[in-house]
Parts: structure tokens; sequence; C-alpha cells
């Protein structure tokens, strides 16, 4: 292959001429495929949504306590970031669009560090709730514990949504050095811009799967929110356990 | 000669000299597809040969062979392979890639190098599951739907098995994904929705389901191995878990899957009726829009497998109640290719006697399945052989022999070359007796309460065991001779015309059998129906040099 493609020309029986698609340069079709592919994202999150609020139902109690524990500053926190670095990727392939392609790659460069802080914020999440003793395998989570079973349940799900979530933010940091690559190479183009669109849309499905994680992890416990929580803000404190 | 698909390609990477790292390397849908057939009937044939030792176990009361433990991963080996390495990408993988591109003028699939990746993965899944086999305690004896709690707590090899099926899983999504977006955008102009072939319609359906189906299937798995490896206690019930959500999120998932295996076959039957019966298809839009409705409502039945694993009265009255409405779309489909059928020129070559075939093997599976459908019923028969007697005469009766009947209608159109006519005709025959002797006793070995996934049984049920055994034994021969045939048909069978059967839709319509390696050199317009015909006669013909109507 390589060489340039010519579509060709199909005519009916009156002699008309009918441009025939071909699979090469099919910017349409190459974007309906990724979105149907976001769909299938869609259904796998959405049948450990329909897991949780199972679960939820069968232990609405634990499920607040258990949410209530989580740190909702640096959840929060996570959550503007992500919605920043949606908006830096959204400006980006304006950017590209518009023809600025320096403009275009600082922008995705944006959105990769704050990808990074966001997995770096998730890191230090994760390891305040390992010295409480809530972790995968590990003290309050172990079969023998006497963590009420809802409460298991719930960061059982939250560690394997939360880690596939996070899973997916890796993945979108991988294919965005590849979209700088390609776009250094000439490969992705103002004219030529399916895969940075198509990044562009994977980037915007993960943001939009944490806007429902965040709530039903962090927020449907924090009712009781304080004062003090706030304080923590001012006064230091790492973590929301009480 | 011109050249043909076999002589050329195009590769993923650069332009290998060798013969064989073209075949390797190659993005031509019709080459994967060939691909994949090959590899399917080596894994069919590995299980058809673990289901036979299982029948020589059966062969008498008591243990024989194999204990028990090795009978239960013996079972479980079978039905992964049958279902999730063989036929669940089937028809889908094989036909779909080879004829469907052909049949809508395209020139390949939307994502020629992701169909080669695809492919790629699906052999990587079959490796894994193959591993699994040899390492650890050796392959899982969970049978092939994993049940939770029993896949949590066994020491076999459950975490493989899973990760293959979910890799596998993967592949069809992808595979599904590939074709609605090559029929969304690559139907030769002209060709609208309701002038496509009905095997396309099939195509099509079924892509929906695998897109829309597998991820829930997908994340039950990871969900499964999470919980194996991390513990974290979704469906254990010693951590507050709930085995029965794993049933539904399965079943969520493998009930539309039966409808992933059987639309695309239905499709193969929309073709071969018409085009044996020298006639318009009757009802072409009520057959292409039953597909798309049992896609539908298929996805709202599974509860149907729950019956006696615990869910309310209400759930399961509805669930039965559904599950009734599958029937309608599907006697649709029935009685559109009967009344084909009626007053049509019929010829009986060996694809119209294959689908004949089926059409009363499946409506035996398809019957048998709405009496199970029953809550009463299937209470009683649930987990016994009558329930395995149904779902093979529906698999194996309906999917696995349409699939046959597509090898021997598509034959000449991928190798150029033709059968011999008679000897694929005893081959039918061998399979059909053999095939029926082997299960129709089972049905009634399960009503009288032979349970299945048992490798020792009262002696009351000998002599349907014994039955089955030569039937078995019959069948797989069949198998074997009908396999022969269509080799010795490639190696030295007369070479063909681009359109043998005097078929009418546009895989037919080709400057040269084999096809040349993009297909149709020309793309035609097409402003016809699929299947006209007039006395017997296709209507539609053309000049092949411009794909312009002369008729
Ligand atoms: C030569 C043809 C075949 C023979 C002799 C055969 C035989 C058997 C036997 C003896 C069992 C075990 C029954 C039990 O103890 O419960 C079984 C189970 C099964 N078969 Fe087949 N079979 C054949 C073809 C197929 C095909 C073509 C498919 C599907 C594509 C299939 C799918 C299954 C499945 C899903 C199970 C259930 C496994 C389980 O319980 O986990 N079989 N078969
Ligand atoms: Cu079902």
């Amino acid at each position: 292959m390589g060489h340039e493609y010519v579509p060709e020309i199909a005519i009916d029986r009156d002699g008309n001429q009918h441009e025939v698609q071909g699979w090469q340069g099919d910017f349409y079709g190459g974007k309906l495929g990724f979105w149907l592919f976001m769909l299938t994202e869609v259904m796998m999150f959405g049948a450990m949504f329909l897991a949780l609020a199972y679960y939820n139902s069968l232990h609405p109690q634990d499920f607040l306590d258990a949410s209530a524990a989580l740190n909702r500053l640096l959840g929060g926190t996570n959550t503007v970031i992500l919605l920043v670095s949606a908006l830096t990727m959204g400006l980006g392939l304006l950017r590209m669009r518009a023809g600025d392609v320096k403009g275009a790659k600082l922008m995705i460069w944006a959105t990769i560090i704050l990808a990074v802080a966001f997995l770096v914020i998730k890191g230090f999440e994760w390891t305040a709730e390992y010295h409480h003793g809530i972790f995968l395998m590990h003290d309050k989570l172990l079969p023998e514990s006497s963590l009420p079973f809802g409460q298991k349940l719930f960061y059982g799900l939250y560690f394997s949504m939360t880690g596939l979530h996070g899973f997916h933010i890796i993945i979108g940091i991988g294919l965005m050095l590849w979209l700088l690559k390609r776009i250094n190479a000439g490969k992705v183009s103002p004219e030529h811009h399916i895969l940075h669109w198509n990044i562009a849309l994977y980037w915007d499905i993960v943001h939009l799967i944490w806007v429902f994680v965040f709530p039903y992890y962090y927020m449907i416990g924090a009712d009781g929110i304080q004062m003090s929580d706030f304080s923590m803000i001012f006064g230091g404190g790492t973590n929301g356990h009480h | 000669m011109s050249k043909t698909y076999f002589d050329e390609t195009h590769c993923a990477i650069g332009h290998p000299k060798s013969t064989f790292m073209q075949w390797m390397l190659t993005i031509d849908h019709k080459r994967i597809g060939i691909m994949y057939a090959a590899v399917m009937f080596v894994f069919f044939f590995v299980a058809v040969f673990t289901a036979f030792a299982m029948r020589l176990e059966l062969f008498a009361p008591g243990g024989q062979y194999m204990d028990g433990n090795t009978f239960n991963q013996a079972f479980t080996l079978h039905g992964v392979i049958m279902i999730f390495l063989f036929i669940i990408p089937g028809i889908p993988a094989i036909f779909g890639n080879i004829v469907m591109p052909l049949m809508i003028g395209a020139k390949d699939v939307s994502f020629p190098r992701l169909n080669w990746f695809t492919f790629w993965l699906y052999i990587a899944g079959c490796c894994i599951a193959l591993a699994s086999l040899f390492i650890g305690e050796g392959v899982a004896d969970t049978g092939w739907t994993f049940y939770a709690p029993y896949s949590m707590n066994t020491g076999t090899n459950v975490i493989m098995a899973l990760v293959a099926a979910f890799v596998l899983g993967f592949a069809s999504i992808l595979t599904g994904l590939n074709f609605l977006v090559t029929i969304h955008r690559l139907r030769a102009p002209g060709m609208t929705f309701f002038k496509m072939p009905l095997f396309v319609w099939g195509i099509y359906a079924t892509a929906w389901i695998q897109l829309l189906a597998t991820p829930v299937v997908g994340i039950t798995l990871v969900l499964a191995i999470l919980e194996k490896y991390f513990g974290i206690g979704i469906f254990d019930p010693a951590k507050g878990g709930d085995p029965v959500l794993f049933q539904h999120l399965f079943w969520i998932y493998s009930h539309p899957a039966v409808y992933l295996m059987i639309l695309p076959a239905f499709g193969i039957m929309s073709e071969i009726i018409p085009t044996f019966s020298r006639k318009e298809v009757f009802g072409y839009r009520t057959i292409a829009l039953s597909s798309a409705s049992i896609a539908g409502i298929g996805y709202l039945v599974w509860g149907h497998h729950l019956y006696t694993s615990g869910m309310s009265d209400i759930a399961k009255t509805v669930f039965s109640f559904l599950t009734f409405f599958v029937a309608i779309p599907t006697g649709v489909k029935f009685y559109d290719w009967v009344a084909t059928m009626y007053q049509g020129k019929i010829v009986l070559s060996t694809p119209m006697i294959w689908a004949l075939g089926t059409i009363i093997t499946f409506a035996i599976g398809g019957i048998t399945g709405v009496t199970i459908t029953m809550i009463g019923m299937d209470v009683h028969l649930q987990d016994t052989y009558y329930t395995v007697a149904h779902f093979h005469y529906a698999i194996l009766g309906g999917v696995v022999f349409l699939l046959f009947a597509g090898m021997h209608y598509w034959f000449p159109l991928v190798t150029g070359k033709m059968y011999n006519e008679t000897k694929a005709k005893i081959a039918f025959y061998l399979n059909f007796i053999g095939f029926n002797l082997l299960w129709f006793p089972m049905f009634i070995a399960g009503y009288y309460g032979m349970p299945r996934r048992y490798f020792d049984y009262l002696p009351e049920f000998e002599i349907y065991h014994q039955l089955s055994f030569y039937g078995a034994v019959i069948f797989i021969a069949g198998l074997i001779y009908m396999f022969w045939v269509l080799f010795k048909g490639w190696t030295k069978g007369e070479a063909t015309t681009p359109n043998p059967w005097n078929a009418t839709t546009l895989e037919w319509h080709l400057p040269s059998s084999p096809p040349p390696l993009e297909n149709h050199s020309k793309v035609p317009y097409v402003d016809f129906d699929p299947y006209e015909y007039k006395h017997g006669e296709p209507v539609v013909k053309f000049n092949y040099e411009t794909m312009q109507r002369i008729d």
C-alpha cells in the first residue's frame, strides 16, 4: 500500500456516476468505529454499577458508613483535575483542527501532566487506606475480619472500579504519548486527525466514568460532613478516616 | 488467467516473500476467514474427541476409563472449546469475513489491520485456554459456565480459563465492531439496508449482540478473576457476595450469545433456500426484521436459566413469558423459508439438503426449548439429559449443521473448485442419521431423570447411552468423511465458474473464481433486490468488464 487512494466510480443504468466509499481514509467510519468501542466501555462499567447498586440496596447503611470513611478531599481534587484535563484535551483537538499543531501538542502535554497528577494522588489515597488496614487481601478485608459484609463488598468494588479506571488512565497516557509521536512524524496533521479525535473521545469517556464513580463512592456517605473535615484542608490532615 | 487472492495479498507489515509469512501477515478478509476456519475445525475435532471419550466412559454404568474428576474436566474442556473457541466466533469469523464484504460489494472490511490483529488475539486466547491444560492443577472442572462459588474454590486452573474466555470475548467484540462499521459504510452505491442479502442482516444483528453483550460477560469474568486473586468477595457468600449475581451477569451475555450463534446460521439458511428454490425469498423484510427483533428480545430473557437458582416467582413468570416471545420471530422465519420453497423449482444439491435437514433438527431443538421455557417443566428437566439433548439439537443440529451447509454452498466461491456431489450427499446422510441416533434417546433418558454431568448412572439408563454411543460412532465417521470429501474437492476437484448455483447475490457476480484480491474489480450500482428470479432464472446479469447491468 502507501499509494494514494483514488475513489472508484459505479455507474447505474442511466449512466449516472456514484462514488464508491473505500475503507481507505474513511474518516467517518473511523469515528463510528471508535464510538462503538466506547459503547462497550460503557456497557462494561455499567455492569459493575449494576452490581454496586444491587449490593447498595442490600446493605444501605454499611455502604454509607464505608463511603464516609473515604477521603473526599483527595477524591474531589482528582475530580477537578480530571475535569480540567478533559478541557485541555478538547482544546488540543480544537487547536489541531484550527491548524495550530504546536498549540495542540502543548495541550496534549498538559493533559498528560494532569493525568499523571491524578495517578499520584490516587497512589497517596490507596497508601493511606492501606495504613488504615483497608486493602485487598489485607487486614479488615480478610474473610475472618469482623467488618460488616456490606462494607467489605463496598471496598472490594471500590478497589476494583477505581483500579480499573486508573488502568484506563494509564492506557490513556500511553495513547497520548503515541499520539505525540505520530504528530511529530507528520502522520497526524490538521487534515488527517482521526487518531487525535478518537483519543480525545477516549479521554472523554474516561472522565465521564469518573464523574459517576466519584459521587457513588465518595459522596453517598457525605451528609455527615462537618466543618472539621474542611479544616483538614488548612490544618494539614491527610485523610477523612474518623 | 487473472490473479486470485491465493496468488497475491496485502500484508499488515511489509511485503514478505515467503508464502507462509504472507498468510501469517495477510489482511485480506478472505484469507483471514480461511485461517479462522482452519484453526476452528482443528479445535472442533479436539472437542469432538473429548466428547467421544465421555461417550466411551458412559457406555456402561460404573467407572471404566476415567474417574469422576477427569470426567468433570472432560466436559468442561469440551464445553469451553465448543462454545468459546468454536461456535460463538464460528460463522461470523469464517463466513462473515469471507463472504459478507463480497455480498455488499466492499473491497475489504472497514479495518483490515484490526481484522488481522483480531485473528491473532483469537489465537492468543486459544493458546491460553490450551495452556491451562498443562499448568497448575489442570484444566478447570467447573463446566463452561464457571458458576460461583464452586469456581472460586476449586483448585483447578480456573483463572486461565477465565482469562482465555475474556481474551476471546475481546476478539469477538472487535470482530462485531469491524462488521458494524463495514456494513454501515462500505455497501455498494445504491444498496440500501433492505437491498442487503439476508446473511448480511444476520451478521448485522449478531454484531450488535457481540458489541453490547460481550462486555458484560467480560467484566463478570474480570470480577471473578479479581475475586480469585485478590479476594474481593463479590460472588463468594463467605464474604457476603451473592453467587446468583454471577449467574445473572453470566447469562445476560450467554443467553444473547445463543442468538449470536444462531442468527448468522439463519442467515446462511436464508441464502440457500431461495437459491435452490430458484425463487425470490418469501417475506424478505420479515426475515430481516425478525433477526433484529430476536437480537432485541433475546436480551431480556436470560432469567430462564435461573428458575432453579432462587428467584422470585414474579421474576420467573416474567422471564418465562418473555422467553415465549422469542419463538414468534423464529417461527416467522421458518414459515417464510417453507413459503419460499412452495412451488419453487427445488434443486436438491448438497447445500440444500443440509439446509432441509437442519429445518428438521432445529425444529426439534426449538420445540424442546419451548417446553423447558415453562417453569414447571423446567424444574423437572433442568440439568438432565433432556437439556443436554435440547442444546445439542439446537446448537449442533442448528448452528453447526448450517455452518456445514454454508461450507458446501460457498465452497466453489472460496476454492474455485467443486467437490463430489454424490459423496458429499452420502456424508450428509451419515451425519444426519448418526446425529439423531446420538441425541434423540437422550430426550427420553433425561425425561426419566438421567442427570447431566454424571460419569456414572443407574443400569436402567444403559440402553440410551449405548444407542447414543453407536450414534456417536456413525456421526463422527460422517464428519471425517465430509471433511475428506471437501479436502479432495479442493485438491483434486474440477474447476468451476464464478456462479455454479445460479445464485443472485453479489458475491456470485465476480470476475473470476476464486475471486481476485480486491473482490469486484469494479463495484456495481445496486438498484435491484437481492433475490430476483423469473421462471427459475436469475434476472440480473452483468457485463463483468464494466459491472453494468445487461439484462
Ligand atoms: C460429536 C459431537 C458431540 C458429542 C458426541 C457431544 C457429547 C457431549 C457430552 C457427552 C456432553 C456431556 C453431557 C453431560 O454429562 O452433562 C456434552 C456436553 C456439552 N456439549 Fe457436546 N457433544 C458434541 C458436540 C457439541 C457441539 C458441536 C457443541 C457446541 C458447539 C457442544 C456443546 C456442549 C456443551 C456446551 C456441553 C455442556 C458442557 C458442560 O456441562 O459444561 N457439543 N457433549
Ligand atoms: Cu437462554
